[in-house]
């Protein structure tokens, strides 16, 4: 509850400190809005159903691209830890890749696949997947050999080692490695939306795209804003009660 | 093949069986010698301790009959049959307790039980929670590993170890890692359990007072290379008490022998 207060107080200032701003006058309201404007745009935007449908457009796509990329990444890393020819040829290139800006793939993803959902999708596992698999390579590196002795002691044979033993054993590192993972996602899907235009959807990067062109900084902080409350909340929902459950077991937090 | 069914019979009614066995290590450095030309019979039931300086191979040795490791020559038999792998019947118990951190308690005294066919689930749990009160944690089962203390992560090993009723305990340094009112109660445990269950025990240590509280023999490794220089009887009535007179007699011989075996190392 003092730590939900805490939050509530924070933001509050902060919103606050950007009226105060807007007030003084100190740049052009057409560089930094009023907190009410922006208001009125969000208001305005939901009202119209353009907002909601750019957030569910904008969420599919990440959602799909996202659970492709883990769905790739994991075991990609698993073997690159474990076999010395995947980690010198796979491995080299997951982090040859990993370095590469998503956004760079975008061009690409044109060429090859026009002004398509796949080149979303494309631009979207490829921001995800390296990371993911990097996390996890290096999740399975960290697990302490003495682990697979014991249960291999105990009767357990390849199967068992892997899937009950160093899966488990390397939660915390893929964990770390998901999140990493859905936070590029995120910003390759941003990339993608900003510079491809489809009309298969409009997403929020669409959104933010046209603000720019319309010089409406309303529209483009409110998308802004948008963006981080549905990175914020999905972290919420979707990783923090997992980390609770590691921090419990492992003890890595009081 | 033929060789093998040469032997006499009375090396199959053994237990354990280290035959001539010599294994070597490369590091950096070069090759190290951990094993040479070792043998070894372990009775049925026998307990028996492995004392040297560390280094000397005996956590070596003990990976070859857990079957973690394969010998360069020699042979390694359990009831005449040799080791080429791990395996349920002899059970290991390590320095550090590994005990699996993403499973409580109960989970990781089941984990080795999980893996042994024939018992239902139900069956499998009382089996944990017995062996769980066996070593005092039966009010610790849901328990995380990491709210445990470093005596009680090594019952909760101990535990892991015998649920499965394996027929060889091997025991690397357990209590090492322990305070010594703590070592002293498991000694206790230990012997209970062992008297109890009548398993053979392989005890690993440079804890010379801990060898004869504990085995019915004590043998003497030298380092570099690796080698069973002594063998020492231990006549004792149990349980024994690590502080009593005779256990200090005993320790008192063996560490002098042990010296002694030393010194040429620490001249050259």
């Amino acid at each position: 509850m003092k730590r939900a207060l805490a939050a509530l107080v924070f933001f509050v200032a902060l919103l606050a400190l950007w009226q105060i701003l807007a007030s003084a006058r100190i740049w052009s309201p057409v560089l930094l809005p009023a907190p009410a404007r922006v208001g009125e745009y969000l208001a305005g935007a939901v009202a119209d159903g353009s907002l909601p449908q750019a957030i569910v457009v904008t969420l599919r796509r990440l959602f799909l691209g996202y659970l492709l990329g883990v769905a790739l990444g994991l075991p990609l890393g698993l073997v690159t830890a474990r076999s010395k020819l995947c980690e010198d040829t796979l491995g080299i290139l997951a982090l040859g890749l990993q370095t590469l800006p998503s956004v760079c793939w975008v061009p690409l993803a044109l060429i090859w696949f026009g002004q398509t959902e796949s080149a979303m999708l494309f631009v979207v596992v490829m921001g995800t997947l390296w990371s993911v698999a990097i996390a996890t390579d290096n999740g399975v590196r960290t697990v302490p050999p003495i682990y697979a002795r014991a249960a291999q002691t105990m009767g357990a044979g390849r199967f068992t080692v892997w899937f009950r033993v160093i899966l488990p054993a390397s939660l915390p590192f893929i964990l770390s490695g998901v999140k990493q993972g859905w936070a590029f996602a995120w910003r390759s899907l941003m990339a993608a939306e900003i510079y491809v235009t489809i009309l298969t959807g409009f997403g929020l990067g669409h959104l933010l795209h046209y603000g720019r062109e319309l010089s409406a900084m309303d529209q483009v902080i409110a998308i802004m804003i948008v963006i981080t409350f549905i990175g914020v909340t999905v972290d919420k929902l979707l990783f923090f009660p997992w980390e609770r459950f590691l921090h419990r077991r492992w003890g890595t937090s009081k | 093949m033929s060789e093998r069914d040469a032997r006499p019979v009375e090396s199959a009614a053994m237990k354990l069986s280290v035959e001539r066995v010599s294994k070597a290590f490369r590091n950096d450095r070069g090759q190290v010698v951990a094993l040479e030309d070792v043998s070894l019979q372990v009775a049925e039931g026998e307990f028996v301790c492995l004392v040297g300086p560390s280094g000397c191979g005996k956590s070596t040795l003990l990976n070859l009959i857990a079957g973690l490791e394969r010998p360069d020559a020699g042979r390694v038999l359990a009831d005449g049959h040799a080791i080429t792998s791990p395996g349920r019947d002899r059970m290991v118990m390590f320095q550090e307790s590994a005990l699996f951190p993403w499973l409580d308690v109960l989970d990781n005294v089941l984990f080795g039980l999980s893996l042994k066919p024939g018992l239902s689930n139900a069956d499998r749990r009382e089996v944990a929670r017995a062996y769980l009160k066996l070593v005092g944690l039966e009010r610790f089962t849901l328990a995380n590993v990491h709210e445990l203390s470093g005596g009680m992560k090594q019952r909760v090993a101990l535990a892991r170890c015998l649920a499965p009723n394996p027929r060889v305990l091997l025991m690397d340094e357990p209590f090492a890692a322990l305070d010594a009112m703590t070592r002293e109660q498991l000694y206790g445990d230990i012997q209970t359990i062992w008297q109890a269950r009548k398993k053979t025990i392989l005890f690993v240590t440079h804890n010379v007072r801990e060898a004869v509280c504990l085995g019915d023999r004590v043998l003497l490794f030298s380092a570099s290379p690796g080698r069973i220089r002594e063998e020492f009887s231990i006549e004792l009535p149990r349980p024994r008490d690590i502080n009593s007179v005779d256990v200090a007699r005993y320790a008192t011989e063996i560490t002098r022998a042990l010296r002694a075996h030393l010194q040429p190392q620490a001249a050259s």
